[in-house]
């Protein structure tokens, strides 16, 4: 028995509203993405041809890929939709035929994005979050919409009122940015900030993929490494070097490949970076070189900011700022990076920035609680816990399975690594509460300061494991409709954890904890 | 602040109980198939995973009885779950987005009911546990009636 609760949905559609389509240069862009996703097996089967062999998936693959281009046709003329004064609705698919409606109060961010095939064709997909927690439905998603359809949309839907009803099917759409409303730059990627770019490790992901791609070549076309006389050269020097220096050679290579690919991810990520803010309460986020993304946040969905730093950046002085705002989930598939309101940028930029777009600069710069002595032993015994298992598998494996003693030796690092993290895990712990702001920093290979206006705590989480009772601590957790759904405060001193609660939504604690 | 049903110990002991025989029976099952073997391993980690099994019966049960409470207020949900590791949660009346109520196959042996208050929030699910299925249903009504009163979208 569920009882739905919130205002019933009369759905008076307004029934006049014409059914658009999306734009027919689609039909030229779809089989080309279909083949781009053939390309693996493609190569496949062309190294492996070369090799002799004759590669049976990729004939597999190419088939479900004709199969592909075909269903990408039939989706241009499945796929309509219209935008009524309060609902927008998508009809699609052939053998079930789907509606989705969607009411226009409940639309929380638009993100338009065009990828550089999109633009070659002037070409965007329309992305309309609602925030719900549902993970099947991932919203409303128009893919193919002409750039200048695509925009129209995009004021249509968030600037309220909404435009006027004349935009009759995607052909006949009139370029007119007639109310574009007033605009003020909150922040501007300069190009020094690409400095910033090595130190986001970005790279290390695009080598993981090449190193992917790399092995499912190798794999389908059956090549044989070894064969290959360049790769057999590179081994084989290794080889003749002393471990140490192989290793050491590897690393610098790794290290080398991960500066470059950060770098260029850099660029092609935040290049044009814009942030502003428009008079009609939207945040408006702009960037990319190739593939270019618009994201709209309505200011009134906002309700918070992440200023975060990976160690590497921090060691540089460096952050970036995300938004935390209902409707934008943080790192899911392909809302992944929508709510990043600044790239790696210098952290007094970045407080600044993050400052502006909450309003209110005090949250950013207020000076933290430490949570204590308990809290910091508590990181200690973690990290020496940890260490101490890991070394005892070591131990286990050179007793039992042979492994060489200098493993067990080299693995005794693990401890003043522990305690050096554990340091600083303890000195980035630290939380406040500064007019209406909810603060909280922690981590340390992340370090995160977490801002949340108090008045977006739709609940309050204490967890207590059984050893931080005997130490007195509590973990506070703030629930909140967007972002992370969770941010915590982890072991605050009972006492404290209670006093932050109360302080923070007053009233609510009360009837159920006495002092 | 109310305690759950005293029915909701045995409710407990029941589940845990489906838990140990699931991982306790492939042991005896192997024992059995096992003839040619020496019984002597198979005695002592069966009388450790009993040993476990029995104490934890007796007393996961008992102490969670002791630490679970609950609370609907005009204004605000709370709960206190857990044993070892414990958690309170509260949320306001005026966030929460639905009223749940569950009776699993254990439930209904003991006559007993579970409530789910969900916020917008995906971290916020407010469970009450091992309730008289009586005291469920009355709680489900008033909680639905309270929240109906509220006004906004609860984010």
């Amino acid at each position: 028995m569920t009882t739905a609760i919130g205002p019933a949905d009369e759905a008076v559609l307004d029934t006049e509203a014409p059914w658009r389509r999306l734009s027919p240069r689609m039909l030229a862009v779809h089989p080309v993405l279909e083949l781009r996703r053939l390309i693996v097996p493609l190569l496949a089967l062309l190294v492996g041809a070369q090799n002799g062999n004759s590669g049976e998936g990729g004939w597999w693959a190419l088939g479900i890929g004709v199969l592909g281009i075909g269903l990408g046709f039939l989706r241009y003329f499945t796929t309509s939709f219209r935008i009524t004064p309060t609902h927008v609705q998508v009809k699609r698919g052939l053998l079930r035929r789907r509606v989705l409606t969607v009411p226009r109060d409940r639309i929380r961010t638009v993100d338009v994005t065009s990828n550089l095939l999109h633009r070659i064709f002037g070409l965007a997909r329309v992305t309309v979050g609602t925030g719900q927690t549902d993970k099947k439905n991932d919203g409303v998603k128009l893919d193919g919409l002409s750039a200048a359809a695509a925009e129209n949309l995009h004021r249509e839907l968030l600037h309220r009122p909404a435009a006027k009803q004349n935009l009759q099917t995607d052909a006949a759409v009139r370029p007119k940015p007639a109310e574009a409303p007033a605009e003020t730059m909150l922040a501007k990627l300069d190009p020094a900030w690409i400095k910033y770019g090595p130190f986001t490790l970005s790279g290390l992901v695009a080598i993981g993929v090449l190193f992917g791609l790399g092995s499912r070549l190798v794999n389908e076309g059956h090549v044989d490494l070894g064969k290959i006389g360049y790769v057999h050269d590179t081994l084989d020097y290794l080889g003749r070097q002393a471990l140490p220096v192989a290793i050491l050679l590897v690393a610098a290579v790794v290290v080398v490949f991960t500066v470059i690919a950060s770098t260029i991810g850099y660029v092609l990520t935040f290049w044009n970076f814009r942030l502003s803010r428009h008079d009609s309460g939207t945040l408006h986020v702009r960037r990319g070189l190739l593939t270019t993304r618009d994201t709209t946040i309505e200011e009134r969905r906002l309700r918070g900011v992440e200023l975060s730093e990976p160690l590497l950046l921090r060691s540089v002085r460096g952050a970036r700022v995300l938004a935390i705002a209902t409707g934008l989930r943080v790192g899911r598939g392909g809302d992944r990076g929508g709510s990043v309101l600044l790239p790696p940028a210098p952290r007094a930029i970045a407080a600044e920035v993050a400052g502006t777009v909450i309003g209110d600069a005090g949250p950013l710069t207020v000076a933290l609680t430490p949570h204590g002595p308990r809290a910091r032993r508590r990181r200690f015994t973690r990290a020496a816990t940890v260490s101490g298992v890991l070394i005892l598998i070591v131990l286990a494996v050179v007793l039992l399975g042979g492994a060489p003693w200098p493993a067990f030796w080299s693995a005794l690092v693990l401890l003043p690594l522990g305690a050096l993290l554990a340091f600083d895990r303890a000195a980035s712990l630290g939380h406040a509460l500064d007019e209406g702001w909810l603060v909280s920093r922690f981590g340390s290979v992340v370090r995160r300061r977490y801002v949340l206006r108090t008045d977006a705590v739709i609940g309050w989480n204490m967890r207590t494991s059984f050893f931080q009772r005997r130490a007195g601590l509590t973990t506070l957790v703030a629930t909140t409709a967007g972002g992370h759904q969770r941010y915590a405060l982890p072991d605050v001193p009972d006492a404290e954890a209670l006093r932050v609660a109360r302080a923070a939504v007053p009233g609510l604690l009360n009837q159920f904890l006495a002092d | 602040m109310h305690r759950v049903s005293p029915r909701a110990v045995w409710y407990w002991t029941a589940r845990a109980a489906i838990l140990w025989i699931v991982l306790i029976a492939p042991q005896v099952i192997w024992w059995l198939a096992d003839s040619d073997g020496s019984a002597l391993p198979h005695l002592i980690v069966g009388a450790v995973w009993l040993v476990l099994a029995a104490v934890h019966l007796v007393v996961m049960p008992q102490w969670r009885y002791r630490v679970h409470r609950w609370e609907a207020t005009e204004t605000a949900v709370y709960t206190q779950t857990g044993w070892l590791s414990q958690e309170r949660r509260i949320a306001p009346i005026s966030r929460v987005q639905t009223v749940d109520s569950e009776r699993g196959p254990i439930e209904q042996l003991f006559k007993l009911a579970n409530v789910t208050v969900t916020t917008a929030s995906a971290a916020g699910p407010i469970k009450i546990d091992g309730l008289a299925a009586a005291d469920a249903d009355r709680l489900v009504a008033d909680l639905t009636t309270r929240v109906g009163e509220t006004t906004g979208d609860a984010t």
